[in-house]
């Protein structure tokens, strides 16, 4: 769906040339605006270079005044301090955001194909009132979540923020494959149907085998907001339960920080779902895309 | 009915959890004490009088704004200079959205210390680090700043890490907004005789509104639900100069005042409500069409 909207193959030949700019006017814009993109690439990267160095700094590099260049000495004692405090929330973020992320993309890929291929009557509204549930504060449910996970007896930590990751997560799952199952042609249900196939068989035989980029958008996507989740990890778990966002704040937390640990810890943090985003970028646009709802 | 899981599901974690909290920010529970006394919405009432609630409020107001006009400035201009053929537009693209695949959590920890307020030219100032301290190193020691340790204003540095991790995502949404127009209409207004500003406001604005309206949906009720970042940056919840409904709610939370919290949740709900329940209306019914 979204995947292929920023590609630029699609775009048609540059103006003919009686209608352009000078040329030389046009070649000093551009070298304008390569340096004001250049500036930007510099000043995004900032805060990503301070997390390097200053992960690396020892007592040697702790004067203020060395504070934005290179360490002098590139110690690694920061680095082994967030690894030892860090290690075991970041195996428990992983076995809570895997999970967490596969059911709810295979609930969000069936309800998906149902609202966009056997439209029932207030279909639409029984949408709307589902999507409605990913833009609320849950803050606004939070004193009666806290009660109602204690009342059915799910323990505080990974089993509460996996239940809550899968349902939080329904809605933006039920959109995305909604807007991606639309593009499949209707007559490939319709011949399903003529065989006799009901609407699980069709499911499981024509649509499922084609939904590999949904899913791949998806599962990203709920893998990354599960990872960077920190509201439910705050109401639902301790730092001795806790998901890696929990473990991070305590390790940066406090009025005394030990900057090289945490800085080292950020980056520890982040690299899941950095790696995602390098390696699947292009997914992970089209999941932000279809967050702007319009189908 | 296939759909069954997920109705029940968002009906009870939703709907039916919203009118329970609903309830419970009608009760004088405001102990860890369970309380069934209804007070009517005298917690409401008292909760607006509260000048420690209306700063939250104002500092919201003041978040939202910036966080808006920011992240909408260099969103579209990242996109409008990279939509025209462009050398290495991949990799300007992937720089520019890469804060948005990180947590709040973690770039807080670096934002903190970029955010340091202490100042060369005040007492202690040796001791300067963050970004003041890069300021006043490229001569530029002028605009040294308090950063959050502001009780006006201070609300507005908070916006600065925040623009900073979402406008890659803006330039994103314009992006595609500008690769839906399409090229004969551009070459069309050129050949009637158009300017460059003139095919921009009369053109390819309008045909940008869609995306421009999305960006402010997404990001206005992110900002009303920032929380995260806030606590990362800011090691005191309980922080007057940068305090916002949603990290009050946690304060209560924490004091077990749970109706206080409770009203405060809601009180959001409906902020939130107000900018969203018109857009999902709006984009069912253009669906429709």
């Amino acid at each position: 769906m979204a995947t292929s909207i920023l590609d630029r193959s699609a775009k048609p030949a540059p103006l003919p040339a009686a209608i352009a700019p000078n040329p030389g006017r046009r070649r000093m814009n551009r070298t304008l605006k390569y340096a004001l993109l250049l500036l930007f690439v510099i000043v995004v990267l900032i805060p990503a270079y301070v997390l390097f160095i200053t992960s690396f700094k020892g007592t040697a590099d702790a004067d203020p005044s060395r504070a934005w260049f290179l360490p002098t000495a590139w110690e690694t004692g920061g680095w082994s301090k967030a690894w030892t405090t860090l290690a075991p929330a970041l195996g428990r973020t992983f076995a809570l955001v895997i999970p967490a992320a596969v059911i709810s993309a295979t609930l969000g890929s069936i309800n998906g194909y149902v609202l966009s291929k056997w439209r029932f009557p207030g279909a639409n509204v029984v949408f709307t009132l589902i999507l409605f549930g990913m833009f609320i504060p849950y803050q606004a449910v939070m004193i009666p979540l806290t009660q109602l996970m204690s009342d059915i007896g799910v323990p505080q930590g990974i089993p509460s923020l996996m239940v809550l990751h899968i349902v939080y997560g329904l809605p933006i799952c039920t959109l995305i494959f909604r807007n991606y199952y639309e593009s499949v042609p209707g007559e490939l249900i319709e011949a399903a149907r003529m065989d006799g196939a009901g609407i699980l068989r069709t499911y499981a035989s024509v649509i499922f085998p084609i939904s590999a980029p949904g899913f791949v958008v998806v599962l990203i996507w709920q893998f990354t907001s599960a990872w960077n989740d920190y509201l439910f990890a705050a109401f639902f778990s301790s730092g001795r339960n806790g998901p890696v966002t929990i473990a991070l704040s305590f390790l940066a937390g406090g009025q005394l920080t030990d900057y090289a640990a945490s800085m080292a810890g950020a980056l520890i943090a982040s690299v899941p779902t950095l790696i995602v985003y390098i390696l699947l970028g292009k997914y992970f646009v089209g999941g932000l895309m279809s967050g702007s709802v319009k189908g | 009915m296939l759909l069954a899981p997920t109705i029940i599901l968002v009906g009870v974690f939703v709907y039916w959890l919203i009118i329970e909290n609903f309830r419970v920010s009608l009760t004088n529970q405001h102990t860890a004490k369970p309380s069934d006394d209804y007070v009517g919405f005298s917690n409401y009432t008292n909760l607006l009088a509260d000048p420690n609630f209306q700063h939250s409020l104002w500092n919201l107001l003041i978040l939202t704004v910036v966080f808006l006009a920011g992240t909408l400035v260099f969103g579209f201009l990242w996109a409008w200079m990279l939509d025209k053929p462009a050398k290495g537009e991949g990799f300007f693209r992937a720089v520019y959205l890469f804060p948005m695949s990180v947590s709040f959590i973690a770039s807080g920890v670096v934002w903190r210390w970029l955010l340091s307020s202490l100042q060369t030219d005040q007492p202690g100032g040796e001791r300067t680090t963050g970004l003041n301290r890069l300021l006043d190193s490229v001569g530029l020691g002028f605009m040294q700043n308090d950063w959050w340790s502001n009780p006006t204003w201070g609300i507005a540095a908070i916006a600065v890490p925040a623009i900073w991790q979402l406008s890659g995502y803006v330039m994103a949404l314009f992006l595609a907004g500008f690769r839906g127009i399409p090229e004969e209409l551009r070459e069309a207004a050129r050949i009637d005789g158009c300017s460059e500003w003139k095919l921009y406001r009369h053109v390819i604005f309008p045909q940008l509104n869609p995306v421009m309206l999305s960006a402010v949906i997404i990001i206005g009720h992110m900002s009303l639900k920032l929380f995260d970042l806030i606590r990362a940056i800011v090691p005191d919840a309980n922080t007057y100069d940068v305090q916002v409904p949603a990290t009050m709610m946690w304060v209560k939370y924490i004091g077990s005042d749970y109706a206080d919290a409770a009203a405060i949740g809601m009180i959001l709900l409906v902020l939130v409500a107000l900018v969203v329940v018109p857009y999902l209306m709006y984009t069912s019914r253009a669906e429709k069409r």
